[in-house]
């Protein structure tokens, strides 16, 4: 079957920017080019007033599989990300059990196969257990389909483990994401500030996260191999890695969308939907990272998304789990983030697309005879956040009731239709 | 005026009014503890549920005398013997103790915001008796009771506050419930522990104890933990003593009526010295006398009775 892409705008950063159509075939794309003939395909897509992008790429979610199935499992996860607009997606490994070896790895990407979603990455762990006491088998998890290596959750704390890492997974050919921090600095359960201090709520200071990101750039500089910094939430995080960039030390960084969009404000009235890990930081923090979207510092926006149910949410709010949900609001805070003027569509497209694929080693772009992975995105489509409609499986949003501008529209993965609302 | 709050949770959401009505109650309940029958019929048929999740023995007695003087039947629940120990969540309990028909809950929790969390999914009242390092308004408001009464107003009054107040819930309510008054407030303390934007809350900061006190009219010490060691906040009491201590030598540097106020149990030796303790101008046991009228105050104005003030 023919499918034709018609009349949109279609984005290919650095490559392509320009009103056309696209021609799929056995989920390839066979051409792209203006005014391709409605007679040459059986199905049709009117795009017209629609952006046409690569297939976006969130380097980092949670599903909840194998373990914690009543929080998400790979499918609700797929199905969660398809609505966002999201054609593949990096799965952390602190799964129960965790992602530490083969089977588990394999059992992730059988089960996602039979998942009508988006692709799935699987992300293995550094260290067996997430203990940080010793190297997993990257080789054999490589070989079984893991994409990339991060104990995300916990902090390698042994920089020796880390440089050991870093070398091994150099050679093997998998790329490291650090969760960057200092944990003896970090027994607080919300930023440390005013917001904290009126609450009576222990804090976590910035430095708890740029003293460890200031490690993974010396331990980076040291192996030569490259490291991505996860969800960066702090002025003097963005900083350093800025420094680092200059300096041609080969780092890379992502942050989430509630870091661009909030501060610990949104905690008052002890909100545990607002409690994750790193915290929401300061409005100084906020404006830090927009500057390092901006200016290329921070490459890549990936959610984070943490879902987690109400037996871990509706309780006192140091005993609530960190983490919110945010496969289904990232485009559209993304989309703010354009319509503000800190990024253009292109660069957007670039954090969200281009860039993730290029850091994790995969195939990207809108390109003639490459796989049809597309998302078409409304960015006027007007709608209001209700988590009960969410097509994850937990609830756990800052974001309720916000009136969102942009929506992804159709999600198209290797040519085949995973989620439309057109 | 009317009292038409369901909860108190802590003064910085009091206004000004409601904290004089409830001083003003209090101080018309003092009488009721100085009867021959200490006892009267108010709240007969209320039944109050002191919710302890921590331990305490002051400030539960306080509110179980309290309770008893107004005629209220009052239970006490405390962690160990709740089903909280078995794994049932704060709410699940609370929405036990409702379904028995509780009118009042007053809760200790170690958590900060334990008893937002209950208040706004119970119809019963919380009265917040102190949770985690967020607040303690009945302790507040029985120590601006006991102030009052000493110096007749609030408005331009300097009070100092010495000691962890990173880790005071009874700091952070005096600072939003004096400085709601009028009064002016210094917290002083190593700055470890002075926890960052506090100024945001209305008072300012010294780390020097002898600038805190030498104007000040209240001086408040506050009880130092020993596991407060741990996490390196102070080196020895020994050194804390000597730096911030209030003793005889150091009171010399203070005004001549400077009132001292503490929110117990008192650490002798340590942040006061047992003859400072013992001084007439200690408030130490007029403040536990002022906290039974006070808690009386709270569960007569949740349960509406406020209502009726004028008529009464």
């Amino acid at each position: 079957m023919r499918i034709l892409i018609k009349d949109g705008r279609v984005i290919d950063p650095g490559r392509l920017d320009d009103t056309a159509d696209i021609l799929i075939e056995d989920g390839k794309i066979i051409e792209i080019r203006p005014d391709i003939p409605v007679t040459s395909a059986s199905r049709l897509i009117a795009a017209s007033g629609k952006i046409v992008s690569p297939g976006l790429i969130d380097m980092h979610v949670h599903f909840r599989e194998p373990g914690e199935e009543y929080k998400e499992t790979i499918e609700s996860g797929c199905r969660a990300a398809a609505h966002g607009g999201f054609t593949a997606v990096c799965t952390m490994p602190n799964t129960q059990p965790v992602n530490d070896n083969r089977q588990v790895t394999e059992y992730i990407l059988k089960t996602a196969s039979r998942c009508n979603g988006s692709r799935v990455y699987p992300v293995a762990a550094i260290s067996p257990g997430l203990k940080g006491e010793g190297l997993c088998e990257y080789a054999e998890l490589k070989e079984a389909g893991a994409i990339a290596l991060s104990d995300d959750g916990n902090p390698v704390r042994n920089s020796l483990l880390m440089r050991r890492a870093l070398e091994y997974a150099g050679g093997v050919g998998l790329p490291l994401i650090s969760h960057s921090e200092e944990t003896d600095l970090s027994a607080g359960a919300m930023n440390e500030g005013e917001t904290a201090t009126r609450l009576g709520i222990p804090g976590i200071p910035n430095a708890a996260e740029s003293i460890a990101v200031m490690r993974e750039i010396a331990l980076c500089e040291l192996t030569g191999v490259p490291v991505h910094i996860a969800h960066v939430s702090t002025a003097q995080s963005v900083h350093a890695i800025r420094d680092a960039k200059k300096r041609g030390i080969p780092v890379t960084a992502e942050t989430a969308p509630h870091y661009f969009t909030l501060t610990d404000k949104a905690v008052d009235e002890y909100n545990t939907h607002a409690k994750m890990n790193p915290p929401l930081r300061s409005e100084a923090d906020r404006n830090a990272v927009r500057e390092g979207l901006a200016d290329g510092t921070i490459d890549a926006i990936a959610t984070d998304h943490a879902p987690h149910s109400v037996l871990e949410k509706e309780v006192e709010f140091d005993r609530a789990a960190n983490g919110v949900v945010g496969l289904e609001t990232s485009l559209a805070l993304s989309l703010a983030l354009v319509r503000e003027k800190v990024l253009s569509l292109s660069q957007m497209i670039e954090k969200m697309s281009v860039n993730p694929a290029r850091i994790l080693g995969l195939e990207t772009g809108l390109k003639i005879g490459g796989s049809a992975d597309i998302t078409i995105i409304d960015p006027e489509h007007n709608w209001t956040v209700k988590a009960e409609e969410f097509q994850s499986r937990s609830r756990n949003t800052p974001f309720e009731g916000w009136e969102m501008k942009g929506k992804a529209v159709l999600t198209m993965v290797e040519g085949i239709i995973v989620c439309s609302i057109l | 005026m009317q009292f038409t709050r369901k909860d108190i949770l802590d003064t910085a959401s009091l206004s000004a009014e409601e904290i004089i009505m409830i001083l003003d109650t209090a101080e018309g309940m003092k009488g009721i503890s100085q009867r021959a029958v200490k006892k009267v019929p108010t709240l007969r048929g209320q039944t109050v549920v002191l919710f302890f999740y921590e331990p305490s023995t002051r400030t539960r007695t306080s509110f179980d005398i309290a309770a008893k003087r107004l005629s209220a039947d009052s239970i006490s629940i405390s962690a160990s013997a709740s089903s909280l120990v078995k794994g049932e969540s704060l709410i699940d309990t609370a929405r036990n103790l409702e379904a028995m028909n509780a009118d009042i809950i007053v809760m200790r929790h170690s958590s900060s915001g334990a008893p937002h969390l209950l208040a706004s999914r119970l119809k019963a009242s919380v009265i917040n008796a102190g949770d985690g390092t967020h607040a303690h308004p009945s302790q507040a408001l029985l120590d601006m009771m006991t102030v009052r009464q000493k110096k007749g107003s609030f408005e331009g009054l300097r009070i100092a506050i010495i000691g962890d107040i990173s880790h005071s819930r009874v700091a952070r309510s005096n600072i939003a419930g004096f400085g709601k008054m009028g009064a002016h407030v210094t917290v002083a303390g190593p700055p470890t522990m002075i926890p960052k934007g506090i100024e945001s809350l209305g008072c300012r900061v010294s780390h020097h104890m002898d600038g805190a006190i030498e104007d000040a009219d209240v001086i408040m010490m506050l009880r130092i933990q020993k596991e407060r060691q741990k996490g390196f906040l102070f080196p020895t009491e020994r050194e804390y003593a000597s730096v911030y201590g209030l003793n005889r030598k150091r009171l010399k540097k203070a005004k001549k009526d400077a009132l001292i106020l503490h929110p117990g149990p008192i650490n002798r030796g340590v942040e006061i010295s047992p003859d400072v303790a013992d001084s007439p101008r200690s408030l130490i046991l007029d403040q536990v006398n002022n906290g039974v009228a006070v808690r009386m105050a709270l569960l007569y104005l949740v349960t509406g009775g406020g209502q009726n003030a004028d008529t009464d």
